[in-house]
């Protein structure tokens, strides 16, 4: 195995779902330790190719590598037997499930010899409410549903339950567009803190000072292709915003508002 | 600009046990969050109802054998379609599999004389067969499976009338199997009755009743209801405490959200048919080897009281909660109110009217409870 392969690579990634084209060739890769932010307008594509990352969707055609070799994943439990952890946009949390049941729904713990197998629930309650208080969130109560939960709270624990199982790769699709700003500065430094661990994170946001604070290199997609990758060295946050609106000019809005923009 | 070089703060250890924003969650609230709690109620208040009305000798232990060995028989049935309910899906299949596994059962034993234990072996895979298939249909076209289930209704029911005339030339009923089945362990845990040595120690004992033989009145506990006390219990600690019941709650809470997670969700949905599927075939079994025989009227709309008598127990028509425990609690309640009201002076087809509306009572019940788990959203 090449320890310098990257951990994850796509080259020319194409999706169609029936007539519609949602990725034409994507080209991007992930190195240990990095933070790839993938940016771009609504509907330019970033949700589906993390979910082709994910295992959730397979690909039409076009190359995936994990840490160099070929992979080709069945579904989202292939991929996080890989190691690749997931934050989707629409969090894929259960309503009517408890914190607990939530956060390790798929991954559950188990005890005992076969036919008396069980979830170690104790377990369970303590890592969730633990892994909540890190991210700044203090659960009432671990076994109250999730429906019951706001909702940055319910995103903090899909944030938190990615993070706890990410051991490769950890992609975030826009995790913070519902966060305080205490729980926001959370996450970016739990960005910054997994990789410092040596992990990829792929981190998808709309907010470019989000990503600039974080992001190693950007990627910037648009109507399902790359418009090319960057590293923070090369780009200034002004130029990365314009190239973010899918090159659209944002400065006569800009100025219409006063320069808030 | 967020300061990043920072470490995260490490979660301070020592926090106070209770939250100050939960209010202290009394017994009742606890209790409220449980499903079954709608259909424990209710089987206290059919218990108070027939305690005033009925004859004394409904609350015998023979009365209650009476009750539970036709509850005990749709209780397998109930519990293993409140999995699957809660699972998000329905069997509408499971009365004509009834009729349908019997014919498979009553064939292999009467027809190919195989041994006892290996023809219960082989029914057993002929319907869970049959269970796969409606379950991969179901996943495959992502048609609703009331609809998938509801054309096995028919195909099932048509199969066993068919199949009963072929193999008897001519009849719907399948003569013999009681004799053909032979004795011995495997059929005394298919049928008759369990702990007849209890049971005459009891009477030996005068703690039970007994004939002035000596003999007691209740000779045993009918096998079958055995079976679903079992089944219960293993049903709730699945659905409980083990991996496989989070992935089914998962499955019917949301499966999509469920499959992006990591739930093995098509894998869930066709086991949860094939037990459906294995537990009609029980019944069947169950049923064959007591009356001895099988015909194509056996388990004729079992499929609807399956789904009442899980819907009493708390399962919601929507998926991802319920109780194994609570369609238990229905079973009984279904077989109090059809067995109970002949111990009464009012006439038995009050039953009817009492069913519909102990199903609308608990569906008005579960909805309400269900806004209040997920808070009213
Ligand atoms: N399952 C699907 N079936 C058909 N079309 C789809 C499907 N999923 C996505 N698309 C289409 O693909 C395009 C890209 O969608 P995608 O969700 O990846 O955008 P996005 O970049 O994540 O946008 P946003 O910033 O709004 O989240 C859209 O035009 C969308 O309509
Ligand atoms: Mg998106």
């Amino acid at each position: 195995m090449a320890t310098n392969a990257p951990l994850i690579e796509v080259r020319n990634l194409v999706k169609h779902f029936g007539s519609v084209i949602a990725l034409s060739g994507v080209s991007l890769s992930v190195h240990r330790g990095e933070v790839m932010c993938l940016l771009g307008d609504n509907g330019a594509g970033k949700s589906t190719l993390i979910k082709t990352l994910a295992g959730v969707h397979k690909p039409t055609s076009g190359d995936f590598l994990v840490e160099g070799r070929p992979v080709s994943f069945q579904s989202p439990r292939d991929a996080l037997d890989a190691g690749i952890a997931t934050v989707y946009q629409d969090l894929a949390m259960i309503p009517l499930m408890s914190v607990t049941r939530n956060f390790f729904m798929g991954r559950e713990p188990v005890k005992g010899a076969w036919p008396f197998r069980r979830v170690d629930f104790a377990y369970c309650d303590a890592v969730t409410r633990e892994e909540m208080h890190k991210i700044g969130i203090d659960v009432r109560d671990p076994h109250q549903a999730v429906g019951t939960l706001s909702g940055g709270e319910r995103q903090c624990v899909a944030i938190a339950r990615a993070v706890y199982f990410g051991a490769k790769v950890l992609i975030l699709d826009e995790p913070t567009s519902a966060l305080g700003v205490a729980q926001t500065s959370m996450v970016l430094k739990y960005i910054h803190q997994v990789r410092q661990k040596g992990l990829g994170v792929i981190f998808i946001t709309h907010n470019v000072r989000h990503a600039y604070a974080v992001g190693d290199r950007f990627t910037i997609l648009n109507r399902g292709k790359t418009l090319g990758t960057y590293a923070k060295t090369e780009i200034a946050i002004d130029e990365l915003q314009n190239l973010m609106a899918g090159g659209k000019e944002l400065q006569a809005v800009s100025e219409e508002l006063g320069g808030m923009v | 600009m967020v300061d990043i070089t920072q470490p995260v703060n490490a979660a301070p250890v020592g926090r106070p046990a209770q939250d100050e924003r939960l209010k202290e969650t009394s017994l009742l609230t606890r209790l409220m969050r449980r499903p079954e709690l709608g259909a424990l109620a209710g089987l206290v208040l059919v218990t108070l109802f027939f305690l005033a009305t009925a004859d004394a000798s409904m609350f015998t232990l023979a009365g209650l054998m009476n009750i539970l060995a036709p509850a005990s028989q749709l209780g397998i049935l109930a519990i293993a379609a409140a999995l699957l309910m809660i699972g998000g899906e329905f069997d509408l299949s499971i009365g004509s599999m009834i009729a349908f596994a019997g014919l498979v059962f009553g064939s292999f034993v009467v027809l190919t004389e195989w041994p006892l234990l290996l023809a219960i072996a082989a029914t057993f895979v002929v319907a869970g067969l049959i269970g796969g298939l409606n379950g991969q249909i179901v996943i495959r076209t992502k048609l609703p499976s009331f609809i998938v289930t509801l054309a096995f209704l028919f195909i099932l029911r048509g199969l066993a009338l068919v199949g009963l005339k072929w193999a008897t030339g001519g009849s719907t009923q399948l003569r013999g199997v009681g004799g053909e089945a032979g004795e011995g362990w495997v059929r005394e845990i298919f049928s008759g009755n369990a702990f007849e040595g209890l049971f005459a120690w009891l009477a030996a004992n005068d703690l039970i009743d007994k004939f002035p033989t000596g003999l007691p009145t209740v000779t045993g506990i009918p096998v079958s209801i055995v079976w679903f006390v079992l089944f219960a219990l293993v049903a709730t600690w699945v659905l409980l405490r083990t991996r496989a019941g989070n992935w089914i709650f998962a499955a019917g809470g949301d499966p999509n959200a469920a499959r992006n997670s990591g739930v093995p969700v098509d894998r869930v949905k066709t086991a949860l048919f094939m037990l459906t599927a294995c537990s009609a075939a029980l019944v069947a079994v169950l049923t064959v080897l007591d009356a001895g025989s099988t015909d194509a009227r056996r388990g004729f709309q079992k499929e609807f009281e399956a789904i009442i008598a899980a819907v009493i127990g708390g399962s919601l028509l929507t998926g991802g909660y319920g109780s194994a425990i609570g369609a238990f609690f229905g079973a009984i309640i279904f077989g109090m109110v059809s067995i109970g009201l002949t111990y009464t002076r009012f006439d038995a087809d009050w039953f009817q009217v009492f069913l519909g509306a102990m199903l609308l009572l608990a569906v008005l019940f579960n909805n309400f409870i269900r806004r209040k788990v997920t808070g009213e959203r």
